[in-house]
């Protein structure tokens, strides 16, 4: 049959307006098909935060237990732990220190992201990076960070440039391997319609490339977060250098064989990664996939 | 991405309008149009020499069966891919694009979805706001504007992705099997919607399509293809005044004589 390339005629008249009829028709299926959205936040906060809390209970109650049974002759009673904490405290060696790793991890991190999440952006647009560099970066972070610290020693000397270092080498692999994961997620079909829209290039990039692997970039960050953060400590701990910071409490706590000062560093530590995790990224996740309707309730 | 192939012939989309003078006859215009995807020697055509041409304000149908190229044709005119012969032209700019998922994004609200289209179109700051919720108004969904993509129904958010569409302020709007995914009631009146979308906005529309039912019921022209490669195989004028319904006797008729011609273009593929 031909391939025509006459046009056409008017086709019939034109579509008169439709009635009322179809215009409570849509409304009418528009109701029944959307769910109100229902949530109450502060009874969801609480029944967030309940658990955690029980657990801490819990571990406090089996330790004293446990101290007072005399299981081992080595534990301290969890008021002697919090001794340990307030006399570091009185004598002012505490907050120093704590600020000191934190400032630390804060920096380290904040350069890891500002070479990691471009370093992961490149890893999917120019392939022989990722041929090249993709094995890498997963072999080193595959590393512990206690096996960094004497190259970065040797490398640069006991300075704060060696524990920067180590975080680096932690943290950077991590996030720009989630990062690259994050965009190699996202949907081509949106990629499609943003540039069907004019979003190419940087508009591309602003607008619809990391607006949604934001959800991967954001899980790539806490995860950097974390690994960062034990690498500090890996490398407070091991430098020889007295390096302030709660690492070198750890080491002080060691070398004085207490048991409770040991323990009270060990809870600080604990207490700064929970802490940012359960105040920073757990929201900020929840956030992110909330508002893309990714989460169940 | 396909690869780019090297026996490349006249490979040209032209963008913007061309000249100051007479208007072009047509709003779509493919000439001569062949796509062929893979590695010079294994190439496989997909669409062979398409002729075919959409008049300003006209609401043209694509229908074919599966691997009649109708996703790769929408590309070449929305100018997101190249013809390997032959020319694709749009003189009013380039085209609004609508999939079969309704391909929102996620992070924005209905409305913002709707603000993103204006604000890349070149649409000032000030004006975005009302103008999305013009839209919105437009498609019937003046409660939408702060609702979350994931908050909306099926047929809701093609509505979303149709004011979206709109919104780029294109006169040519590709629909590249928007309302496949739905279901009857719902696309019998997103069928009426877009019927008077198009009509109030005197849009231009290229409808694919693989529901017979559907293109007769849109459409004042269907175009039918033939599969592996795809080839205008037959077309029909659709002379039933709007508005149509879905069950019109009109409807129905040509809906069947359009069918068998699709079902003999399916029979040429059996293996005997």
């Amino acid at each position: 049959m031909p391939a025509t390339d006459t046009v056409p005629a008017d086709g019939g008249g034109p579509p008169e307006p439709p009635g009322d009829a179809s215009t409570e028709m849509t409304s009418g299926l528009d109701a029944l098909e959307s769910q109100p959205p229902g949530r109450d936040a502060s009874r969801r906060a609480l029944a967030k935060a309940t658990p955690p809390l029980l657990a801490v209970a819990a571990v406090l109650v089996l330790w004293q237990l446990a101290f007072w049974l005399g299981w081992s002759a080595e534990l301290p009673a969890p008021g002697a732990v919090a001794g340990a904490l307030g006399d570091s405290l009185a004598d002012g060696t505490l907050l120093p220190a704590l600020g000191q790793s934190v400032l630390r991890c804060l920096i380290g991190f904040g350069a890891s992201a500002a070479i990691g999440v471009p370093l992961g952006v490149l890893l999917t647009r120019v392939t022989v990076l990722r041929t090249v560099l993709g094995p890498i970066l997963s072999a080193v972070q595959s590393l512990p960070a206690a096996a960094l610290v004497p190259v970065a020693v040797i490398g640069l000397g006991p300075s704060e440039g060696a524990v920067y270092a180590v975080v680096l080498l932690g943290a950077v692999p991590s996030i720009a391997v989630g990062v690259a994961a994050g965009i190699s997620q996202v949907p081509p079909l949106l990629l499609r319609a943003g540039r069907s829209m004019g979003a190419t290039g940087p508009r591309g990039a602003v607008h619809v490339l990391l607006p949604a692997a934001l959800p991967g970039l954001v899980s790539a960050l806490r995860q950097g977060w974390t690994f960062g953060w034990r690498a500090l400590m890996t490398a407070e701990l091991i430098t020889a250098t007295p390096l302030p910071g709660i690492g070198r409490m750890l080491a002080e706590g060691t070398a004085a064989e207490s048991m409770s000062r040991v323990l009270a560093a060990v809870t600080l530590i604990l207490a700064v990664g929970v802490l940012v995790e359960s105040a920073l990224f757990t929201p900020l996740e929840r956030r992110v996939l909330h508002s893309r309707g990714l989460t169940g309730r | 991405m396909p690869p780019k192939l090297a026996t490349s012939t006249a490979a040209t989309t032209t963008g913007t309008a061309t000249a100051q003078a007479a208007p072009p006859p047509y709003a779509v215009k493919l000439d001569h149009v062949s796509k062929a995807f893979g590695a010079p020697g294994a190439q496989q055509l997909v669409l062979d020499d398409i002729q075919l041409q959409a008049a300003p304000g006209e609401f043209l149908c694509l229908l074919g069966a599966s691997g009649c190229g109708k996703s790769t044709l929408l590309n070449l005119v929305a100018g997101l891919d190249q013809p390997t012969a032959g020319t694709a032209s749009v003189p009013f700019g380039r085209p609004a694009l609508m999939f079969q998922d309704h391909a929102l994004f996620p992070w924005l609200s209905a409305g913002r979805n709707v603000e993103l289209a204006l604000r890349l179109a070149g649409v000032p700051r000030a004006r975005r706001r009302t103008q999305a919720r013009e839209l919105l108004d437009l498609v019937r969904l003046p409660d939408a504007y702060g609702k979350r993509v994931h908050q909306l129904s099926g047929g809701m958010r093609q509505r979303v992705a149709l004011a979206r569409a709109l919104a780029q302020g294109s006169e040519v709007l590709l629909m590249d099997e928007p309302f496949a995914a739905l279901d009857a009631i719902t696309r019998d009146l997103l069928h009426e919607e877009l019927t008077r979308v198009w009509f109030e906005r005197k849009l231009t529309v290229l409808f694919v399509t693989h529901n017979v039912r559907e293109a007769v019921r849109l459409g004042q022209r269907v175009v039918l293809l033939s599969s592996r490669p795809g080839r205008v195989a037959h077309e029909w004028e659709v002379d039933l005044p709007y508005p149509r319904r879905i069950e019109d006797n009109g409807v129905t008729t040509l809906a069947r004589e359009i069918t068998g011609h699709l079902h003999q273009e399916i029979v040429r593929h059996a293996r005997h």
